[in-house]
């Protein structure tokens, strides 16, 4: 018997009861529905999960300068100043995991706006990348600082919520001029409330501005204040913003003489900063990101094989493990929930055919006595019971992308057709059809063609 | 030359421990070409005879031959591929698929020959046969709007769908009035006489044993009468030989 015609003959079969068959099927149809539905809708929440967990930081990587040693004495994390802007413009370009990067250069001082004042617990130069990075883009007021404001060292800043607070009092800053260690800002945006991070500190409680302007106008250089074993003093004397602008601290060395520096020549440092803010392209691709980087690093800062890293990175792990966990869960619960459905569509399916094959007995002795073999009646009951789960998986396709699409349209709850649950249900139906079809076609085919002649 | 060939056939059934002997050494021959009736009363083995003439059972010992072949000792799948090839079923509930038209009821067996025929060729073969039978204007038809005489003709056309050498009628005219029956009666001797098809006729009435030529009457399962009474034609020639040292009531 060939699979055309076993096919033919099991569609025959079906055909000639279309209700019981559609009665059967729709367990199945149930099922499989759910399954999408399920997968669907519960992908879109779980993708949101992702994404709020991911603007928590969680594909954030952080590179900070290695230890500083003198003598024995090691000064901690980001005691060296071996960051560059450069660096940061190199891990963007050469890095294919990395999304974005923003130089940042810390401060701590007082911001004066009339006669009210406050030290905001963080105040970051940087770029506009940095909103990126922290998925910060949508301001509750006024525009980000621009590229060309952190080229110009701009006095312009963009203020968090517990600042505009306590600075303004309910006036809009926008345009507003505020005063940090004398230096007028503009204030040209205000931050969206983000409210306290896991650690309970105040993320509103922050001052934003170009990092050239932080670092040249405010807090002059970071190397009198970074730590005392590197600081030659020189660095920074490629720029005299410093001494032009008030701020800058007073030099530790007397000021060498041209035929000194001829005679002596310091490495020409550009600027430094204090971190790098990385963000990965997703959470998995953290890993890759942190060797590249290392690599990029490594290459830029001429690191010999085997020498220690002058840097460091940090990424979130906490964060990131609550991000796997949480989507493991997540998948797992609905994988559950589709089990549960198609076992019970196809204990359905499984009934209906143990009912069919019993009241089809004559006809299966019929087709014995006239040449059918043990396997062709197999065949043909097992293709009937996989049809049906094909042509429920099918329906319950069409049904459950219909019902979440439903979901979206009336509830806007966030949903993601998924061709992975597409085709896991065409598979799984069939499966359920054979699995469950099985034994109902096994004791049909062990039918006595004389015992089920005689059947009434 | 004989195309059934049975000899000292035993079927015992086993119900639990303890043994029901049915068939008790039957042996007996039928020439092609031939129309037999198989007679006896309920209970006697007929129907326990036939379903082994048939290829459905096997004998618990004895030899059965079959156009020349022994088949007492087949595996089911070769007892199937012999019916299909060689052997035709016509039974007194006619057992027609329900909700399908005659056509394809008698296409049906075709399903299951190792010749694929293609759905053109057997629908035609199927046509073929229900004009053969009378039923040219009725392929459509599904057996519920059929009469039983109708339905027992769809059924004979299926029988002779694959041009068996021998066609087993078990009761056909069971459930058909007697006027049906007649006419039922008649298209298995037409049949038999034109066609020259070997036709076994499983029956307790005497009414439609008379239309067979050779009356093979079982007992007990014994075998207590072997009688042709011929009328001259070809399967008469061929069965006064074949009976010649006919085995009538061996008895153990």
């Amino acid at each position: 018997m060939n699979a055309y015609r076993a096919i033919k003959t099991a569609m025959t079969g079906l055909r000639r009861n279309p209700m019981r068959a559609m009665l059967t099927t729709l367990g199945i149809v149930i099922g499989v529905g759910a399954v999408i539905a399920m997968m669907e809708i519960g992908q879109g929440s779980s993708s949101a999960i992702q994404k709020s967990i991911t603007s928590m930081g969680a594909n954030v990587l952080l590179v900070v300068p290695g230890t500083a040693t003198s003598g024995g004495v090691t000064f901690g994390a980001g005691s060296r100043t071996t960051l560059t802007p450069e660096d940061g413009e190199a891990i963007l370009r050469d890095c294919p995991a990395v999304r974005t990067t923003a130089p940042i250069v810390r401060a701590r001082t007082q911001v004066v706006y009339g006669n009210r004042n406050w030290v905001p617990s963080t105040m970051l130069g940087t770029t506009s990348a940095f909103l990126d990075v922290r998925d910060w883009t949508n301001l509750a007021e006024g525009e980000p600082f621009s590229d060309r404001d952190v080229l110009n060292a701009n006095k312009v800043c963009l203020l968090g919520q517990t600042l505009v607070k306590e600075l303004f009092q309910g006036e809009s800053p926008i345009g507003k001029e505020i005063r940090i260690k004398n230096v007028l800002f503009r204030v040209v945006g205000v931050l969206s409330a983000k409210g306290a991070n896991m650690m309970g500190s105040d993320q509103d409680d922050i001052l934003l501005a170009p990092w050239t302007t932080v670092k040249y106008r405010v807090t002059g250089s970071t190397l009198t204040t970074a730590n005392q074993s590197t600081s030659s003093g020189s660095s920074d004397s490629v720029n005299t913003l410093s001494n032009v602008y008030p701020g800058g601290q007073p030099e530790l060395y007397p000021e060498r003489s041209a035929a000194q520096a001829a005679n002596n020549p310091m490495p020409v440092r550009f600027a430094n900063i204090d971190q790098i803010l990385v963000s990965a392209r997703s959470a998995e691709e953290i890993p890759a990101a942190i060797q590249q980087i290392t690599e990029v690093l490594r290459e830029r800062h001429r690191i010999q094989q085997g020498e220690p890293e002058d840097f460091t990175i940090r990424d979130m792990t906490e964060m990131t493990k609550t991000l796997t966990s949480t989507t493991t869960l997540m998948t797992n619960l609905l994988l559950c929930v589709a089990m549960i459905s198609l076992v019970v569509g196809g204990v359905g399916i499984m009934n209906i055919m143990l009912v069919s094959v019993t009241e089809r007995t004559r006809e299966i002795g019929l087709r014995m006595a006239v040449g059918a073999r043990a396997r062709d009646i197999l065949r043909q009951f097992l293709i009937e019971a996989v049809a049906l789960c094909l042509v429920g998986g099918a329906m319950g396709i069409l049904l459950g992308h219909g019902g979440s699409y439903l979901v979206w349209v009336f509830l806007r709850w966030p949903v993601e057709t998924s061709p992975l649950a597409i085709a896991a249900a065409v598979l799984v139906s069939a499966g359920v059809g054979i699995a469950f079809g099985f034994y109902p076609a096994w004791k049909a085919s062990r039918l006595d063609p004389i015992e089920a002649l005689r059947y009434e | 030359m004989e195309l059934i060939e049975l000899h000292d056939i035993f079927k015992t059934y086993y119900l639990g421990e303890i043994a029901v002997p049915v068939l008790k050494g039957v042996s007996l021959k039928v020439a092609k070409g031939e129309l037999v009736a198989l007679m006896g009363a309920s209970g006697s083995g007929k129907s326990t005879l036939m379903n082994i003439l048939g290829c459905l059972d096997r004998p618990t010992s004895g030899e059965y031959w079959l156009d020349g072949q022994e088949v007492s000792h087949l595996s089911a799948d070769q007892r199937a591929l012999l019916r299909n090839q060689k052997l035709g079923f016509v039974f007194q509930n006619f057992n027609l698929l329900p909700r399908t038209n005659a056509l394809e009821n008698v296409a049906m067996p075709l399903s299951y020959t190792s010749d694929h025929l293609s759905d053109r060729e057997a629908r035609r073969r199927a046509a073929e046969m229900l004009q053969r039978v009378g039923l040219g204007d009725r392929l459509h038809h599904e057996p519920s709007q059929l009469s039983g005489g109708q339905q027992q003709r769809v059924a004979i056309a299926r029988a002779l769908i694959n041009r068996p050498s021998l066609v087993f009628a078990d009761e056909p005219t069971g459930n058909l009035d007697s006027h049906t029956s007649e006419d039922v009666l008649a298209m298995f001797q037409q049949l038999n006489e034109e066609e020259g098809i070997t036709i076994m006729l499983v029956t307790h009435d005497p009414q439609v044993a008379k239309h067979a030529r050779h009356i093979i009457q079982i007992h007990d399962g014994v075998i207590v009468d072997d009688v042709s009474s011929g009328s001259g034609n070809f399967a008469e020639a061929r069965s006064e030989k074949a009976f010649s040292t006919s085995d009538r009531g061996h008895n153990p």
